[in-house]
């Protein structure tokens, strides 16, 4: 039963992850990523990591990729983004990439081959990978957050206002995005 | 509960949801028509209750009309999804002991994760439709809910910590020494208004807010499709009326020992005074200004909840302590 679901969730993580490359459209690509995601938190669930599968889905498929979908809706790109894509999308600018990533596939298979069945089935639970998380681990949960932390900083810098000439000018207030001049 | 028994109680429990959202969308009118000195539909039916009957035979009958300009395939599949994740959400609600559709260790996030779902519904029907209102309320909808998403989640780490256990009849449980909605205060002021602006209901439905963006989010929506996005707005309404009974109001137990009444019954009891409040707030509070919203949650919501968690923290350790 179980290895049933798993291998149906896999199938639709593939599918699912093929599509988002391979659609022209942002948006309809994007959806396909976040389902893919739903899949591999199907697939953590089913290995018996209940805990990772429900971050999964808070987290990537509930705020980073709500975020994904925010800049796609700024942009508004619309029928010429999509043609633009579809012409940068030409088959020939697959060939080196795909080959490269066969020969990883190939090398993968035969690590995979060589492994022995080593499915523990062990439940983890939310409290055991706090506690791995702030034990032995907490020196990477530090770096994590100080790199989280110089993110913020760099976000606060880009998005904040600063003056151009006198300070009771009202028009010379401009935030930091219109004075650089976007992209 | 045995496997058939599981299916059968989930199903009525869909049907009961679904039937409650529909039956609420009357109860609203009414009752803000209460609050605010008029009648609201009471024309129809005994107190005007075959409202609902007759709102749902318009939507059924209306043209479902999908705009030739709109993304199609997003355009249809936008209102079904709020639709999906909030009764998904239901699964782990515990109505009375032993009496839920599912009890995982992790049931608390997987609320968090259903609600932080349902997103995509109002985002994808605003970029789907084409048009610059529903953009301008997707786009609005997606920072008010991804800031307010951060720390409702966080306001419930509170009730985490002092159960040690994300399972829903586990928080039920451990609330038999007194109701967490005494001490954790903060978290629930910090959910219930974080919980308003994920179900964008007003005082903060700034994403379909009518007298500026026409209708938001569902400007170019009709018939049923339109129904479907009302129906996931009340369905998450009961569902976050259900969340803080359980994780707040002590869910399914009875207060001051009154077990007269079967637990359930307590359950609907607590969850049904939450909606009524929730009512109140839409009929006494104004809408606030869109860079208003996001800086309450920023600078008042956020610092808050890590207020309440550091606290419940220290607190819960010094009672181990001693």
């Amino acid at each position: 039963m179980e290895l049933v679901l798993f291998y149906i969730s896999s199938a639709v993580a593939l599918f699912a992850t093929v599509f988002a490359l391979t659609r022209s459209n942002a948006a309809h690509a994007l959806i396909y990523l976040i389902v893919s995601l739903l899949a591999v938190a199907v697939i953590f669930f089913l290995l018996g990591a209940p805990f990772a599968a429900a971050l999964e889905i808070v987290i990537y498929a509930g705020a980073i990729m709500v975020l994904f979908v925010f800049v796609i809706m700024m942009l508004n790109l619309g029928e010429e983004g999509e043609e633009r894509e579809r012409q940068r999308m030409h088959p020939a600018v697959w060939i080196g990439p795909a080959l490269l990533s066969a020969i990883l596939l190939v090398e993968m298979i035969i690590v995979l081959s060589k492994m022995s069945d080593q499915q523990t089935g062990a439940l983890i639970t939310a409290k055991q990978v706090g506690i791995s998380l702030f034990g032995p681990y907490v020196l990477a949960v530090e770096i994590a957050s100080m790199l989280l932390l110089a993110g913020l900083v760099g976000a606060y810098h880009v998005g904040r206002r600063f003056r151009l000439s006198e300070p009771d000018d009202q028009s010379a207030v401009v935030s930091g995005d219109d004075k650089q001049g976007g992209d | 509960m045995s496997e058939g028994m599981t299916i059968l109680f989930a199903i009525s429990v869909m049907l009961a949801a679904v039937g409650g959202a529909a039956v609420l969308t009357w109860f609203e009118r009414r009752l803000l028509g209460l609050w605010q000195d008029r009648y609201g539909p009471n024309r129809l039916g005994p107190a005007g209750i075959l409202q609902v009957v007759a709102d749902m035979l318009k939507l059924l009958t209306k043209h479902d009309w999908t705009p030739p300009f709109a993304d199609r395939w997003v355009f249809i599949f936008a209102p079904t999804a709020i639709v999906v994740a909030m009764l998904l959400g239901f699964a782990v609600v515990p109505f009375g002991p032993g009496l839920h559709i599912i009890d995982v260790n992790i049931g608390l996030l997987f609320f968090i994760g259903m609600t932080s779902l349902a997103v995509y519904s109002v985002l994808l029907g605003g970029l789907a439709s084409n048009n610059k209102y529903a953009l301008l309320g997707g786009l609005r909808s997606a920072a008010q809910m991804v800031s307010y998403e951060v720390f409702m989640g966080l306001s419930l780490m509170g009730v985490v910590m002092l159960t040690g256990s994300f399972s829903m009849q586990d928080i039920v449980e451990a609330q038999r020494g007194g109701w967490f909605c005494v001490s954790q205060f903060l978290g629930l002021f910090v959910f219930v208004i974080a919980a308003i602006a994920e179900s964008h209901r007003l005082p903060f439905d700034l994403p379909e807010a009518e007298h500026e963006l026409t209708a938001g989010f569902h400007t170019e929506y009709s018939g049923m499709k339109f129904a479907m996005f009302m129906l996931g707005e009340y369905l998450g309404l009961i569902l976050v009326s259900c969340m803080i009974t359980t994780l707040f109001f002590g869910g399914w137990l009875a207060p001051f020992g009154m077990t007269w009444l079967p637990p359930i019954v307590w359950f609907s009891i607590k969850t049904f005074l939450i909606i009524c409040f929730f009512v109140l707030l839409r009929a006494a509070i104004p809408r606030p200004r869109y860079d208003q919203l996001m800086s309450l949650g920023w600078k008042v919501m956020l610092p808050l909840t890590l207020l309440n968690l550091v606290v419940t923290g220290a607190v819960a350790l010094w009672m181990q302590g001693a």
